[in-house]
Parts: structure tokens; C-alpha cells; sequence
């Protein structure tokens, strides 16, 4: 049996993470179908329809899936699961919110974050924020799985001409109405997927002083993090922390100053690429997880790196 | 108004999990355990709108080992006026887990249930979304903002876009993010007057659920270990090495 991939999209485009989440489910099974449930999305089911992995596109739409409500959802992909061995989505806010409404329609146990499929019923998944891996298999008939997007890369996006069928969309759930939604309209990336995050810690020693680390991140096109001591301080508001219960962080470049490295803290960051740590104190557990660990007074080292950066002729962004 | 919390005993944040040699799963023996950091935010949250006059009762659920009976305690301590704690041994998946809250919800019929919006042991994410799918009631995950509003709640999620506001009618889920409060200690008197309040215990099976696993574990690994890095001299050479080593700035 094949796959049945949730498309993410904001009813003009897909959202990039839908990519990844198509090599995810590819890798499960070659036969992909994608359904994709919005309102006068037909653009967004277009581009869906162009991924060569991507053998059939199921399009729903209607009004009231417009804000993309888990409730008016569900009913739709649990009846369209019945051709399907897998539901396959990201574990973003989206997939998070719909995918364990499906499964306990389905009577399925959900398989959670994979970041590895192993086989089709077999996956890798990391438990305790990163700190074990667990790897499980699912003895459930049909199978609920979304995926890590980090983990995988995103697919290709042209080339393909997949069928798009139009399903009868279901009924409205009638007792959640969406009443607004406020993106972040920040000219920084957003914090779970941003290809540099620079963080503070206690060493920040006030809010003030996360100007600093503002600057570097306007220079790198990095999102702002902070560790827990931080945010508890009262430097920096809590969208920005980074650990086991705050946000886990893969980037390309995760640069820490001023962190010790808490457990909790090292359990959001510890997958990123490459590791830079500042700190004064050279026996700081954060050096044991960092690639380049510089010695320094952060106050005397971000001014220099500042100085450093604008020095480059190029940065890559 | 009544207001059922879910709450669950997991290892605390602040320890260094160890996987067991058998690899097995994670050590627990003589480990700190603690209540799941956002189902605190969940019994704040309840605690404060019976605090406002808008609620009535709030009733502290646990499932899990006799020992999950500290974690409903706890709850009681910051103001939960009962606990209820459903034993049962063994890895209890979400699935089996909501479906042991909606016979609770069946017997207590409480105009809503809170919960924490994830565990941070299995980092699931599941169990508030599939109740809601079993009573077929509104959900709204990732909350940092709940208001009351007669007969509805209009709700503020935390979403990867920014924030997102939905009105749900009650009787409905809530699944709290760590933004929406400030969970508060108990106080010494709190604990003792705790002690006195009850908790009815029940058996997982007496209630007619199938709690036996659907998923394998087939085995509990260390993540990959990352290669010592270096310590460089100089800001310059830091910056040199991101730049021609590690190609990433």
C-alpha cells in the first residue's frame, strides 16, 4: 500500500518544510500520494503536483479550511486513510497540532519526530530532547508517522506532472473558529529553522547587553537565542530559549556566549552542525560540545568578532 | 466549572539522562523525578481561574506508577482541591493514555481538561489531541494565552509562524506551552494541608482499556557523540576557522 503525505501551505504556496517531509515519506515507500486541504489553494496543489516523487495529488477545498483548523481536518484524512498503509507529515506546530487526531480516529499509536526511517514499519526517533535515541517499530496496521524536516533533505521541486484529483471536502467542525493569526514579521529568521542562531546566557549579565549579540546576528542573518538562566534573569523573553523545554535547535552554526551549558540547555542545541562557544571560564561543560571554543571575556570577544565579520568581503546569508 | 489537569511524573530536567548499558531504555533507579515542566503550567493555569472565581473545583489526574501519587500530591500542593491517579505499570503510549483520561472525563464530566503541551521523556506530543479526537471536542494546543469567556475560551497558541488565536466552546482540551504562566512553588503550610486532601486511585484495567503497547522499542541508544573540538586564541582565528574550516559564515 502506499503513502498518504499531508501537504503544509499557506493556500497560495507550499511551505517549504512540505519537501522534506516528501523524501521523508519517499523513504517509506516510493508510491507518495500528497493531499492537500485548503481554501482556492489550486496554485499551491500545482506545486505539489510538480514534485517527481509525488505520484497523485488529492485536492479538498472548501471555506472553512482556509486557517487550517485540526478539527475540520482530520474527519478528511481518516477517511481517505483507508487506501493508505501510512499518514506521513512534519512535526511542526501544524503536523503536531493535526497528525494525533487522525491516529486516535485510526486507533493507531503515533510514531513521533522520526529523523531516520529504518523501514517501512521501523524508525529512528529521539527521546529526552535529544539525549537517547530510540529506535521503534510499529505493530500498528496503519501507520501515523510525522517526521523531523531538519533530518531529511528537502525534495526536488520541478519536473513532476502528478495527477490532481479533487476529493469532496467533509463537514465543519462547528465549535473552534479561527479568529487571527500574527506571523512574526521579523527581518530575523525564525528561531527553529534559522541556518545561524547566536545565543546569550547568564554571562549577558542584563538585557542591555544582548545588543551586542543583536549585531552580530544582523551581520549573520542569525536568530537570537538564550539559555534558560537567561530568559529566568529576565534578559530576554522566552520565545528565545533554546533547550529541552524551550526550542531544540539544528543550524548550520550555533554560536553560545556567555553559557555554561546546562544539561537542558545542551539537550536544544548539542545536533547543531557546528559549535562555537565563548565563555570566560574554560571549564564551562559548554566547551565539551563546541567545535571552536574561545576563551574570553565576551565583552572584550563579541566587539572583536563584530570588527572580524565586517572585514569579510562576503558573508553567506 | 470544573477543570481536569493532566499531570505526568518524568525524570527532571536538570539530570544528565543515561542510557542503560542493555540498552533498554533510560536509567530511572535513584534518578530525581518531577512533574513534566509544562503540565506545572497546566495546574498554574487551572489554579488561577479557580483563584478568579470561574472555576469550582480543579481535580489533578496522574497515570502511571503507585509513585506517580508525588506527582498528583504536588498538584494538590499549589491548589488542585483533589487527585486521582490511575495505576498502571509499564510504557503507557499516548493512545492508551487519552483513552484512560476520557473514561475519567466520562466519570467527572469536567467542563475542560489542561494538560502540558508535551512530555519531555517521550517528547511525544500526542496525548491532549488524540483525547479531543475521542470526545470529539475543540482543541487548542501550544497555549500561552487562555481567557474565559462564557461559554467559550479564546485561546493564543504558539505556532512556528507567530501566534494564532482560535475560540473554542467548552468543553474543550487545552494543551499549555511553557509562555503561558509562571508556575508557582508550594508553599511549606500548602504541603501539609496537601497531604490531607484525597486522591482516589484506580486500577488502568478496572477501567476497561487495553493499555498493552502497539509500538516496539526495540532498543534505547547514546546519540551519536561529537568529535572534541579545539580551543582557538583569538577572535581572528575564530573567525578565520568558521570561515575557511568550517565553511559556514
Amino acid at each position: 500500500m502506499s503513502v498518504l503525505l499531508i501537504a503544509e501551505h499557506n493556500n497560495k504556496e507550499l511551505r517549504p518544510f512540505t519537501l522534506n517531509a516528501v523524501t521523508a515519506a519517499s523513504q517509506i515507500d516510493g508510491d507518495v500520494h500528497a493531499v492537500i486541504i485548503g481554501q482556492n489553494c489550486d496554485e499551491a496543489a500545482k506545486s505539489l503536483s510538480e514534485l517527481p516523487l509525488i505520484k497523485k495529488v488529492i485536492h479538498v477545498d472548501a471555506p472553512h479550511y482556509q486557517n487550517f483548523v485540526a478539527e475540520n481536518f482530520a474527519p478528511v484524512i481518516v477517511k481517505l486513510a483507508e487506501n493508505y498503509s501510512h499518514v506521513v507529515c512534519s512535526a511542526n506546530t501544524f503536523g503536531k497540532n493535526l497528525m494525533p487526531r487522525i491516529a486516535a480516529a485510526l486507533d493507531t499509536s503515533q510514531i513521533s519526530d522520526i529523523i531516520k526511517v529504518i523501514s517501512p514499519d521501523t524508525f529512528l526517533r529521539p527521546i529526552y530532547a535529544g539525549n537517547a535515541f530510540a529506535t521503534v517499530k510499529s505493530n500498528d496496521t496503519k501507520k501515523c508517522v510525522t517526521i523531523r524536516p531538519t533530518s531529511f533533505d528537502p525534495c526536488e521541486s520541478s519536473g513532476g506532472s502528478a495527477v490532481i484529483e479533487k476529493a469532496e471536502p467533509g463537514e465543519e467542525f462547528g465549535h473552534t473558529k479561527f479568529i487571527k493569526r500574527e506571523e512574526i514579521k521579523s527581518d530575523r529568521p525564525e528561531l527553529g529553522t534559522a541556518r545561524v542562531v547566536i545565543s546569550g546566557g547568564r554571562g549577558m549579565q542584563n538585557g542591555d547587553n544582548f545588543k551586542l549579540i543583536t549585531s552580530i546576528a544582523d551581520k549573520l542573518n542569525a536568530a537570537i537565542g538564550a539559555s534558560r538562566a537567561a530568559v529566568d534573569a529576565g534578559y530576554i523573553s522566552n520565545d528565545h530559549q533554546v533547550g529541552q523545554t524551550g526550542k531544540v535547535v539544528v543550524p548550520d552554526l550555533y554560536i553560545a556566549v556567555g553559557i555554561s551549558g546546562a544539561i537542558q540547555h545542551l539537550a536544544g542545541m548539542k545536533e547543531s552542525k557546528v559549535i562555537v562557544a565563548i565563555n570566560k571560564d574554560g571549564e564551562a561543560p559548554i566547551f565539551s560540545v563546541a567545535d571552536y571554543g574561545l576563551e574570553a571575556d565576551l565583552f572584550e570577544a563579541l566587539p572583536q568578532f563584530l570588527e572580524e565579520l565586517n572585514k569579510l568581503n562576503t558573508i553567506q546569508k | 466549572m470544573k477543570i481536569l489537569v493532566a499531570v505526568k511524573r518524568v525524570i527532571d530536567y536538570n539530570v544528565q539522562v543515561r542510557v542503560k548499558e542493555d540498552n533498554t531504555g533510560v536509567v530511572t533507579d535513584n534518578v530525581k523525578m518531577s512533574t513534566n515542566p509544562p503540565d506545572d503550567n497546566a495546574i498554574e493555569e487551572a489554579v488561577k481561574i479557580k483563584e478568579a472565581g470561574k472555576a469550582t473545583e480543579v481535580i489533578a489526574v496522574s497515570i502511571g506508577e503507585e509513585k506517580a501519587q508525588e506527582t498528583v500530591r504536588k498538584a494538590l500542593a499549589v491548589g488542585a482541591d483533589r487527585g486521582i491517579l490511575v495505576k498502571a505499570e509499564g510504557i503507557i503510549e499516548p493512545l492508551a493514555v487519552s483513552k484512560l483520561l476520557q473514561k475519567i472525563v466520562e466519570k467527572e464530566k469536567p467542563d475542560l481538561v489542561f494538560m502540558g503541551k508535551q512530555a519531555i521523556d517521550d517528547d511525544c506530543n500526542q496525548t491532549g489531541q488524540m483525547l479531543s479526537a475521542l470526545l470529539n471536542w475543540p482543541q487548542a494546543t501550544f497555549a500561552s494565552k487562555i481567557e474565559i469567556k462564557d461559554k467559550k475560551l479564546e485561546v493564543t497558541r504558539e505556532i512556528d509562524e507567530g501566534l494564532e488565536t482560535i475560540e473554542i466552546n467548552i468543553p474543550a482540551i487545552v494543551t499549555c506551552d511553557l509562555r503561558l504562566n509562571e508556575p508557582r512553588y508550594a508553599s511549606l503550610p500548602n504541603i501539609m494541608k496537601a497531604k490531607k486532601k484525597p486522591i482516589e486511585q484506580l486500577n488502568a484495567s478496572d477501567l476497561g482499556v487495553d493499555t498493552s503497547p502497539r509500538i516496539e522499542q526495540i532498543k534505547v541508544e547514546e546519540p551519536p557523540k561529537r568529535k572534541a573540538g579545539i580551543k582557538v586564541s583569538s577572535v581572528a582565528e575564530l573567525v578565520q576557522k568558521l570561515k575557511n574550516e568550517a565553511k559556514v559564515i
